[in-house]
């Protein structure tokens, strides 16, 4: 299900449409079929205009069986289609999900326009010229499925064909009978008079260029490889596999041209801590994993802290805590992020908006931890990693510079007057330590997790130079400050009232729900933040110019505690953890009721 | 940051990459080297009396030995008393976190083929916090040299029993015995696909220094164990090993070739026994095996890891095993070479514009 929704995707994004995805599936890899908690879902919203999500109620539901109708049509928008696979809807297999008969027959469906059709056996009827099992005939029904859905969106369709003969080049049979069952389907759309309409959608609007589908964890991968080149560093990643991170390591591990190292730990804390050995020899250290991936690592984070050595964690949020909800989003380890590690252990944090936004993330991590030598964390989560929109393609040669300067010679001369190498002296701008790499003589020197003294990086039980270590390691992540973007508001008529804060993945509903709020006449100011830590530095005076700051995380709040407590602003949460991401409609009630609130008092 | 040509007198492109000895990709150095070189400005700060000090000055003294540029060595360690060691060593050095050593060195090395890569580590920090990195390096194979001090204590934390402890050692935390098992170091690592395991004692500066030649020619992950006297917490714990009243009773000294005879005059030795376990036998008995660690086959190797007695009679020292295989960073350059090869150096803008596009004018 996963890959027809992905080739209609492909489909819709060639032919110019905006779109945004949303797949859905069970942690099983082969769960039950036919039972709800086996539905594998994929929703897909594309328009002749801008959009930010995946939608909130579906006007279009192609269900392949009763359970995979009963767990969706809850969402339907009332008059939406249903096109279901009849053949499917055996009254053993309706009980089996709760329905005493046939929905589609016994009326139970009358709110909405339902087309029966029996994919499954035209399927096997369309492929029987070709030596094929039943078993096997059958499985093409979603690719006949995927024909009368392109036919009723007058989708392109060569791309489909393509993609096909490619996927299955080593089995022509294979090929052939999925392209016939395709193109079935297809021809079944325009012959039968079964549909009353087909649809037009045309292109959106969109800045010229050259334009692809892209996912998050894709973009993730492209932007390390990307922030590889910009920095000069070879890039090095330490990973174990772990839902939903595990597609940024088999990308990675296909670029090897790139001089791209992957290396598959035996557990997280090795693959961070591999990482951080690569750094140590001057490459670019990164780690890519999960919320209880991180957990892990925790101890080794903080070891970079000390070592300050740039290092990039990409943490592809989950439902936690625990094992939790592996293949569901959340937002829930902001505050891991921020204060999981013993001690004083600041890191910075950035938070990619949307798909395609990963890769702009990935950059301006590695940016951060290389200029500043310091861990940095990617939060981007489940909804991101394997949502998908179209991507304008960015200039390669207009990448940043981010190129590092290594230690080349001592820094400092000895009380007997003889030039030596201190590890720990600053760059006054940055607060960054010098970072000499392995090879280069007479700058020899022993870095490690105990506290070092001010400069010279020797060992220290100081008591003063601890204090002043903590307050200076603070200061430089506190210093990122000045050196990224002011936080952006965006208030088309410059006198809401309430402010709508995000951060991460929720920027799309957000944007989408205060649309909708201006559509009907209200008015709301929207910023959202890429920076967790440090905040832009008009953090605070933005949030203390509203009357009311509403802040909507799919968590129990932590971007909110954060913002109370360093700006003392009575923020308020909205706030969910259901696994999948906010709806707009939802959103936009909340924003309306939050501007009432503010005109009632 | 380059592989250099001319290392240890070999030309390093002449060397296929199985055939490369240990650090044949590590710039050489003509300049005379001496311990002295080696030695940081740190004041050393283990117990009066620690045997770590012995391996120092045997690490210090045999470091000049391999004629690399200084610039190239690199020490990593993890937690405990024997992982101080690199802030006494003037090379680059990283003092890391509990048990994680390996997996740090596994980062460096397969990024920079170019630097000699030790790991010193403890029996607490390798054994026990970090056994499954140690595993996992030696089936690796990375290129690495492992130096596990074994006192068979947790010295650092001040005397607990350790994962080397002997079945009901009285400690601290085990006021009444401890009760578990303890693990074998050497019959552990050749369990794990190791391929160099050796054992060594600190107190015996010739056969350390020996011990450490062999594992720095060999290409791939070394195993170093290495008696260690934990004066305060362990004390004497190896001694029968050590005092020449006892030692040549207590000790099976391994050598390549050599009959694996023991005791004054080689008057003991080892062989086969009819079910096929090592047995004793007279120095002079027809059947005294002949050390070979280079049989592929590991399980004479094995054997012998399993020869010492509990009163540590009949303790082998030497090098067990030395095996040629491949090894995983020679691997991995492989593989990024091959890729370069195949579809020419990586082009971003390519690369990103490799799905399906489309062009909005």
């Amino acid at each position: 299900m996963q890959l027809t929704g992905d080739r209609f995707t492909s489909e819709t994004a060639a032919f110019g449409n905006d779109l945004s995805t949303l797949p859905n599936f069970p942690a099983e890899i082969r769960a039950p079929a036919g039972t709800l908690p086996g539905v594998s879902s994929f929703q897909l919203h594309f328009a002749d205009h801008d959009i930010m999500t995946p939608g909130d109620a579906p006007n279009v539901l192609v269900a392949m069986n009763p359970a995979a109708l009963k767990a969706n049509v809850g969402d339907l928008a009332p008059g939406a289609d249903i096109i279901a696979n009849s053949d499917e809807f055996s009254a053993r297999a309706c009980q089996r999900v709760g329905y005493p008969g046939n929905p589609l027959e016994d009326g139970t469906l009358t709110d909405y326009k339902v087309t029966a059709v029996p994919l499954t056996s035209m399927t096997v009827e369309a492929l029987k010229e070709f030596d094929l099992s039943k078993k096997e005939a059958e499985r093409a029904k979603n690719m006949f499925a995927l024909g009368l859905l392109s036919w009723m969106y007058n989708r392109p369709t060569a791309s489909t064909v393509e993609f096909l003969e490619r996927k299955f080049a080593k089995v022509p049979q294979v090929a052939k009978a999925n392209v016939a069952a395709f193109q079935a389907g297809f021809n079944f759309g325009e012959t039968t008079e079964a549909f009353s309409v087909s649809y037009e959608v045309k292109p959106a609007p969109m800045r010229p260029g050259v334009y692809r589908n892209i996912s998050g964890n894709l973009a993730l991968a492209y932007g390390l490889i990307a922030a590889s080149k910009a920095t000069g560093l070879p890039l090095f990643l330490g990973s174990y596999p772990i839902t939903p991170a595990s597609d940024v390591l088999h990308e990675l591990s296909k670029h090897k041209a790139f001089g791209v190292r992957t290396f598959q730990a035996e557990d997280e804390i090795a693959g961070v801590t591999a990482a951080l050995g690569a750094s140590f020899g001057g490459a670019l250290g990164v780690t890519t994993t999960s919320g209880p991936g991180v957990a892990l690592k925790s101890e080794a984070i903080g070891l970079g802290v000390m070592l300050e050595l740039p290092l990039v964690v990409c943490d592809i949020q989950r439902g936690g805590p625990s094992t939790g909800l592996p293949t569901k989003t959340e937002q829930a380890d902001l505050l891991q992020a921020m204060f999981g590690r013993n001690g004083e252990a600041p890191v910075a944090i950035v938070a990619p908006q949307s798909p395609s936004d990963c890769f702009a993330a990935a950059v301006e991590a590695a940016r951060i931890a290389t200029k500043y030598r310091t861990p940095v964390f990617v939060l981007s989560d489940g909804y991101l990693a394997n949502g998908s929109e179209p991507w304008l393609l960015p200039d390669v040669d207009a990448l940043p510079d981010l190129r590092v300067e290594f230690a080349s010679a001592t820094n400092h001369q000895s009380a007997d007057g003889e030039p030596e190498f201190w590890p720990y002296l600053r760059d006054p701008q940055t607060l960054a330590r010098a970072w000499a790499v392995p090879g280069v003589p007479g700058l020899e020197h022993r870095v490690g997790g105990i506290e070092k003294a001010d400069g010279s990086g020797v060992i220290s039980y100081d008591p003063g130079n601890h204090d002043r270590m903590v307050r200076l390691r603070q200061a430089k992540i506190d210093g990122i400050a000045a050196d990224i973007p002011p936080l952006e508001v965006d208030d088309p008529s410059g006198d809401a009232e309430v402010l709508v804060l995000g951060w991460g993945s929720t920027y799309g509903p957000i944007g989408a729900a205060c649309r909708r709020v201006r559509a009907r006449g209200l008015r709301v100011a929207q910023a959202h933040l890429r920076h967790l830590n440090p905040f832009p530095a008009n953090t605070g005076d933005v949030v203390r110019g509203y009357a009311k700051v509403l802040i909507p995380e799919m968590n129990l709040g932590q971007l909110a505690m954060l913002i109370r407590a360093k700006y003392l602003v009575d923020a308020v949460t909205y706030d969910k953890v259901a696994g999948m991401p906010f709806k707009a409609a939802e959103l936009a009630d909340v924003i309306a009721a939050a501007i009432e609130g503010v005109n009632q008092a | 940051m380059s592989a250099q040509t001319s290392v240890n007198g070999h030309s390093a492109n002449g060397h296929a990459a199985s055939h490369r000895r240990g650090f044949d990709l590590v710039p050489v150095t003509d300049e005379k080297q001496s311990a002295k070189d080696f030695k940081s400005d740190q004041e050393v700060r283990w117990c009066p009396g620690c045997g770590d000090y012995a391996i120092l000055s045997a690490v210090q003294g045999f470091l000049p030995e391999l004629g690399l540029k200084r610039e190239n060595i690199v020490f990593i360690s993890g937690i405990g008393c024997s992982s101080r060691f690199p802030y006494y060593l003037n090379t680059y050095g990283m003092h890391s976190i509990h048990g994680r050593a390996p997996a740090i060195a596994t980062g460096l090395a397969v990024s920079r083929p170019d630097l000699a890569v030790f790991v010193v580590t403890g029996d607490g920090d390798a054994l026990s916090i970090g056994g499954n990195h140690l595993i996992h390096a030696l089936r690796r194979n990375v290129n690495l040299t492992i130096l596990l001090f074994n006192n068979r204590i947790y010295g650092l934390t001040k005397g607990q029993y350790s994962p080397t402890s002997e079945v009901g050692k009285i400690t601290k935390s085990t006021p009444m015995g401890s009760l578990d098992y303890p693990f074998n170091p050497v019959s552990l690592a050749l369990g794990a696909e190791a391929t160099f395991v050796a054992r060594t004692i600190d107190s015996d500066r010739k056969h350390l220094t020996a011990v450490l030649q062999a594992a720095a020619a060999h290409r791939g992950t070394s195993l170093v164990e290495i008696y260690q006297n934990c004066n305060i917490f362990n004390d004497e714990a190896f001694e029968v090993l050590k005092s020449p009243e006892t030692r040549d009773d207590y000790l099976v000294r391994l050598e390549h070739g050599r009959p694996i005879t023991f005791g004054k005059d080689a008057a003991r030795g080892v062989r086969r026994g009819a079910n096929g376990s090592l047995e004793f036998c007279a120095g002079d008995d027809p059947g005294v095996l002949t050390h070979d660690a280079h049989a592929d086959d590991p399980s004479l190797a094995f054997a012998l890891s399993r020869l010492a007695q509990p009163d540590l009679r009949a303790t082998p020292i030497g090098v067990f095993r030395d095996v040629e295989r491949p090894v995983y960073d020679d691997l991995m350059a492989d593989q990024l070479d091959q890729a370069v090869a195949k579809q020419g150096p990586g082009d971003l803008a390519a690369l990103l514009a490799g799905g399906d596009t489309w062009t909005i004018s």
